[in-house]
């Protein structure tokens, strides 16, 4: 079994190096959502290279898009294609751009407006009830991304059709390109609306593996409606500098910022190998 | 003159095919009543989702279900569809590929009283100029079915509209000559050409027609494909004849027209090219054929387009 914890300091690492490489990304809302993807693509999604077009696969949608580093990342080391393709990523012809594209193996839609994903997966779920199909519909969205009106008609189809095979994951990091989403927009009570719409609504400690894990799997067991799970995440996390900073949403870090980046991820890395 | 709308036609292929394909999905936005897809949603339950007056979602859901292997075919007012939604089919149709045929229907001014609201004068131009978005609009409903048929046989995305009233016929049972993204040449003539789609078709057959009596013939031209549009017959049609008019119920900006003469100024710029379209403003308040005849879309003023034209030398 493999140490989520472990893998995804190791991803850390891999996203922030990407991105001090291709002078580009959006490293904030990645070291958030790092954790939910490593537990999904580690433990739960049965989705593999060899799997990618498998009717009965399990689906993912990136919604907040412009976390790409972290899925490209994630697929990577998954051997959903070679990390030597990552090189040129963002560069001239390079089919990893800035935002999930599904000429990538192992995407399914691109995405990247945001206020797409949650609807587009809801189309998801409704043609596995439609075949009988066993698998499962996940999409990470953003908090900031919940501002987008389209984001809640896909909350009110999931909750009327009942798409209990849908878990909606929130990288609820309370942070947005502008600054706090409480001053740019309020998402106040957030749980109380999503379970107003009918879903069923778990709130986790975002960052903590053992926590998403949890929640993926209670939400398979959860009958009749959607889960949605509010994972309390810290933007930037791993990173002390980064952390809870909107300055970071998508700053490239400078060598002396990258050399410190990295010089954490390997200490916190180090501590996590001790103990496991 | 039989007078069934386009938009019936889609329904009963779509009812008929959907027996037998399981695959096939019709998604509404309440308006299975207005798309004429009642009887659908009454017969195939299982194959018919509902998401409620959110237009945005109507598309995200589609390009889901498409993604899953399933053949959606999402219908909405042309206007809501392809402006509210113009985003989700930009990003999850046209850009992830996903086999999503969006009917747009009551399309051009065909909701008439309801106003500008209702009115889809820019659709072309928004549809089209989205990347691997294809455009079509049918003329009556021989025609219409022999596109639906022809789009149930590939998986990429389209946008067709059609409009809300019983057209005339311009076919006949058993004469619908009809190629995938082929023009269809309803006359044969190099004095002049008419392009026309939709439900001014019949006022250039009319017209072609008229023209004839005069002395002047007319090609006359059905370009149902607005993208992919048929260059070969606009080209010919450039070379062989003095002159073209287009006709359509779009506005002069980006629609049918201008995609011609973007072609013809390219190709064969000594031909003259004249759009006949609706104007810049909102338009009249009337029924499709008293807006048509004001603003000289009917049989008459396309007529009269062409004698100024002729009169003016090319």
């Amino acid at each position: 079994m493999i140490d989520l914890k472990i893998k995804a300091y190791e991803l850390r690492k891999d996203i922030v190096t990407l991105i001090y490489n291709a002078g580009c990304g959006h490293i904030g809302g990645d070291l958030s959502v790092i954790d939910i993807l490593v537990v999904l693509y580690y433990k739960h999604l049965n989705c593999s290279p060899e799997t990618i077009d498998h009717p009965d696969r399990d689906r993912f949608v990136l919604s907040k898009g412009h976390a790409a580093e972290a899925l490209y990342c994630v697929l990577a080391d998954r051997g959903f294609f070679p990390k030597s393709d990552l090189d040129n990523y963002s560069g001239f012809k390079s089919k990893y751009i800035g935002h999930p594209n599904n000429e990538v193996n192992g995407i399914e839609v691109n995405t990247g407006s945001l206020g797409h994903g949650l609807s587009v997966a809801v189309g998801m779920a409704i043609a596995g009830k439609m075949d009988n199909k066993d698998y499962r519909v996940y999409t990470v969205l953003g908090d900031g991304e919940l501002d987008e009106g389209s984001i809640w008609e896909g909350v009110m189809a999931a909750s009327h059709y009942q798409l209990d095979n849908l878990t909606a994951i929130v990288d609820r990091n309370n942070l947005q390109i502008t600054g706090w989403t409480k001053d740019v927009m309020s998402q106040d009570r957030l749980e109380d609306r999503w379970a107003a719409f009918g879903w069923y609504v778990i709130t986790i400690p975002g960052n903590d593996v053992d926590a998403i894990d949890r929640a993926i799997e209670k939400a398979k067991n959860i009958k009749g409606k959607p889960t949605v799970i509010i994972a309390n995440t810290i933007k930037g996390c791993g990173v002390s500098f980064m952390e809870n900073q909107a300055g970071w949403h998508h700053r490239v870090p400078n060598d002396e910022e990258y050399a410190k980046a990295m010089e954490e991820l390997e200490a916190k890395l180090e501590k996590l190998r001790r103990v496991s | 003159m039989n007078k069934i709308a386009n938009k019936q036609v889609i329904c009963d292929v779509l009812l008929e095919e959907a027996k037998n394909d399981k695959d096939i999905v019709v998604l509404c936005s309440d308006s299975r009543g207005s798309a004429s897809l009642t009887e659908f949603a009454n017969t195939h339950p299982d194959q018919f989702v509902e998401v409620g007056v959110a237009e945005q979602n109507l598309v995200s859901i589609s390009a889901g279900l498409a993604s899953c292997g399933k053949k959606p075919f999402a219908a909405s007012p042309a206007c809501f569809l392809s402006m509210r939604s113009a985003e989700q089919i930009k990003v999850d149709v046209a850009y992830s590929n996903t086999n999503v045929k969006l009917l747009g229907i009551s399309g051009g001014i065909s909701y008439g009283a309801l106003g500008m609201t209702h009115h889809s004068t820019n659709d072309i131009a928004v549809m089209a100029s989205i990347p691997n978005m294809r455009v079509y609009i049918p003329s009556d409903r021989f025609q219409t079915e022999k596109l639906i048929r022809a789009l149930l046989k590939d998986e990429k995305p389209a946008f067709i509209r059609v409009g809300r009233n019983p057209v005339e016929d311009v076919y006949s049972e058993g004469n619908v000559p009809f190629e995938m993204d082929k023009a269809t040449i309803l006359q044969q003539g190099n004095d002049i050409t008419l392009i026309a789609c939709g439900e001014l078709v019949i006022e250039a057959k009319r017209a072609g027609e008229k023209l004839k009596e005069k002395g002047i013939n007319a090609r006359v031209i059905d370009m149902y494909c607005i993208k992919p549009m048929d260059r070969e017959a606009v080209v010919k049609a450039a070379k062989e004849t003095k002159g073209i008019i287009t006709i359509e119920e779009h506005t002069r900006f980006g629609g049918m027209g201008s995609m011609v003469s973007q072609i013809v100024a390219a190709q064969v710029p000594n031909t003259r090219v004249v759009n006949l379209a609706l104007p810049d403003t909102p338009v009249i308040t009337g029924k499709s054929k008293e807006v048509f005849k004001h603003y000289g879309l009917d049989s008459d003023g396309i007529v009269k387009s062409v004698l100024e034209m002729m009169k003016n030398g090319q």
